[in-house]
């Protein structure tokens, strides 16, 4: 069989070569797999209470499309990516791919504050056991107890920020409070001391926090195409809080909402920074240049059907650097991966595919290639 | 203090005009005149004189009705300070800053000049003498004087409005009193 660059739909002549998937979702099946990790405190609480999950946990509902592919989701019930064996014969096995960063979107947010530590450090510990020290193609991010305790995050960070597993911290978009706001610098210097990205990605777990300024839209599809809004919000705001002057090492992901939209924003605010420079004097430089140093956009989903309208967008946003490939398995966003390896051309389809994320992320190829697979 | 009635209205070969008696500059205050078509405004900042030309280089807004403020910078953010040595004149339309001294745009510092033209405003050379010494420059010509029929104005440091036409009969030259003199090349090229 020739190998088949899953997820990918592209004939395989425009790209043949290794992949680093950045977006990889990783689902906790139930609090069962969790009872080993938690301290014994908050096993009896999950027992006396009978507390089975989160409120609010992304559970691939069946008839919502697009929240799972058909051959991605097991006949038999079982969540889809909920074992490691699901994520092999899906992603890891497919070809090509080096490694996968898995993302947990475990939602912990809400509850008793203790709790959501507790949590956390359960999820993260069985990330370690049973994923990355399972599979060294694996990378993760760490999952977070609930933002508005910044202390309890950054121990967390601390806590497991040493695993080499860990690459990325998990923010999800829909913060409550914007990320570059001074209350969460205690998060940002936790995550640069770790050498760690700050992953923000799609979502808000159980906060209730809308995406829009307005409040809930009607209709999933409203959701699913306004959630631009909040990323673009967290992007101005973390570059005019200044948190890339007061974290100069910082490095930013922003996952599964595409890159298309980032150029025009960046460009008003190159336009109006001109301006309005000494309402944010930290900013010496064309805000742009700094999100070009500093942030990184994961492709899918890919909203463009068309290369050489892709091609505009790419050429706009001055660096070939700065897009990582996702399959953001197991979500279906039917992305076709011809129209930006197209649009990315041949000389800069590397970058797309595994060299910009193994440098964003500090991944050594060799690592795996030293396991034969 | 005797003032004749009959200016001689020379052009100085050097750019050189007078436009106003020092006095009707005080301190933070500033006059735009109009000379040769061109108008300029004449800057008192804390005692010292500025010349720059009324028209932003971005998109032509009225430079010298904007606000004079000091620099302000930080290395990050948390350590907001003033730097009262640098002045700069902001565009009342978008805000640009520009070295009142210079007429060097200040939003992008750190990148390189673009190829483009660089976007600076125009300044000009500007000095303080005295009548008796004027007196002798205008008979031969060194230097001029601002045209009578000249629009020029206060403008309200506060409010930016502008308070009312110069009065161009000041000139020519009293030899008892100090004059504003403007050298219309640019500074910059005077400099050298």
């Amino acid at each position: 069989m020739s190998p088949t660059l899953h997820p990918l739909r592209a004939p395989s002549e425009l790209w043949d070569g290794p992949i680093v998937d950045v977006d990889v979702h990783v689902e906790v099946p139930g609090v069962e797999v969790l009872r080993p990790y938690l301290a014994p405190v908050w096993r009896q609480y999950v027992d006396e209470r009978g507390w089975s999950q989160p409120f609010g946990t992304f559970p691939y509902p069946r008839n919502s499309p697009a929240s799972a592919r058909p051959e991605w989701r097991p006949d038999d019930g079982r969540a889809p990516a909920s074992e490691l064996s699901l994520i092999q014969e899906h992603i890891l096995d497919r070809g090509g791919v080096e490694h996968a960063i898995l993302n947990c979107l475990f939602p912990i947010d809400s509850g008793p504050p203790d709790l959501s530590v507790a949590l956390a450090r359960a999820v993260n510990d069985w990330l370690v056991a049973e994923w990355l020290d399972a599979d060294p193609r694996l990378r993760a991010s760490i999952v977070l107890p609930a933002r508005n305790d910044p202390a309890a995050v950054a121990a967390e960070i601390d806590r497991v920020g040493g695993h080499p597993g860990f690459v990325q911290a998990l923010l999800p978009v829909r913060s409550g409070m914007l990320y570059g706001k001074r209350l969460y610098w205690p998060v940002f210097e936790a995550i640069e001391r770790n050498d760690l990205v700050a992953g923000i990605h799609w979502g808000g777990s159980n906060e209730g926090l809308p995406p829009t300024p307005s409040g809930w839209p009607t209709r999933y599809i409203e959701e699913y195409v306004s959630e631009i809004q909040v990323f673009e919000s967290q992007l101005i705001n973390m570059v005019a809080e200044g948190l890339f002057q007061k974290f100069p090492a910082l490095r930013v992901s922003m996952l599964e909402i595409g890159f298309t939209w980032v150029p025009m924003w960046l460009w008003d605010m190159d336009r109006n920074w001109k301006g309005i420079r000494r309402e944010v004097p930290w900013i010496s430089r064309p805000p742009f240049q700094i999100v070009r140093d500093h942030v990184r956009f994961s492709t899918a989903p890919l909203d463009a059907d068309r290369s050489e309208e892709l091609e505009h967008v790419l050429r706009w946003l001055g660096s070939d650097d700065m897009v990582l490939y996702a399959s953001d398995y197991p979500h279906m966003h039917d992305d076709d991966l011809t129209v930006i390896l197209e649009a990315m051309g041949e000389e800069s389809r590397a970058k797309l595919m595994a060299d910009n994320a193994r440098a964003w992320y500090r991944l050594d190829p060799a690592e795996t290639m030293a396991d034969g697979d | 203090m005797a003032t004749e009635p009959d200016p001689p209205r020379k052009r100085s070969r050097q750019g050189r005009v007078v436009v106003a008696r020092v006095s009707d500059i005080p301190e933070n205050s500033r006059l735009i005149v109009t000379v040769r078509g061109r108008e300029i405004g004449i800057f008192n900042v804390a005692g010292k004189l500025y010349a720059i030309g009324n028209r932003c280089p971005h998109r032509g807004g009225d430079l010298c009705k904007g606000d004079i403020i000091g620099r302000v910078y930080a290395e990050r953010p948390g350590e907001v300070a003033l730097d009262p040595t640098m002045k700069f004149i902001t565009c009342p339309w978008h805000g640009w800053e520009f070295d009142i001294e210079t007429g060097q745009s200040w939003y992008d510092p750190a990148s390189p000049p673009p190829a483009t033209p660089s976007p600076d405003a125009r300044h000009f050379g500007v000095e303080v003498a005295n009548g008796a010494d004027l007196e002798a420059q205008l008979a031969e010509g060194q230097v001029g004087v601002v045209d009578e029929r000249a629009q020029a104005a206060y403008v309200d440091p506060t409010t930016h409005r502008v308070r009312g036409p110069f009065q161009a009969d000041v000139f020519p030259v009293d030899r008892d009193d100090e004059y504003v003199v403007l050298t219309l090349r640019s500074a910059r090229a005077t400099q050298r």
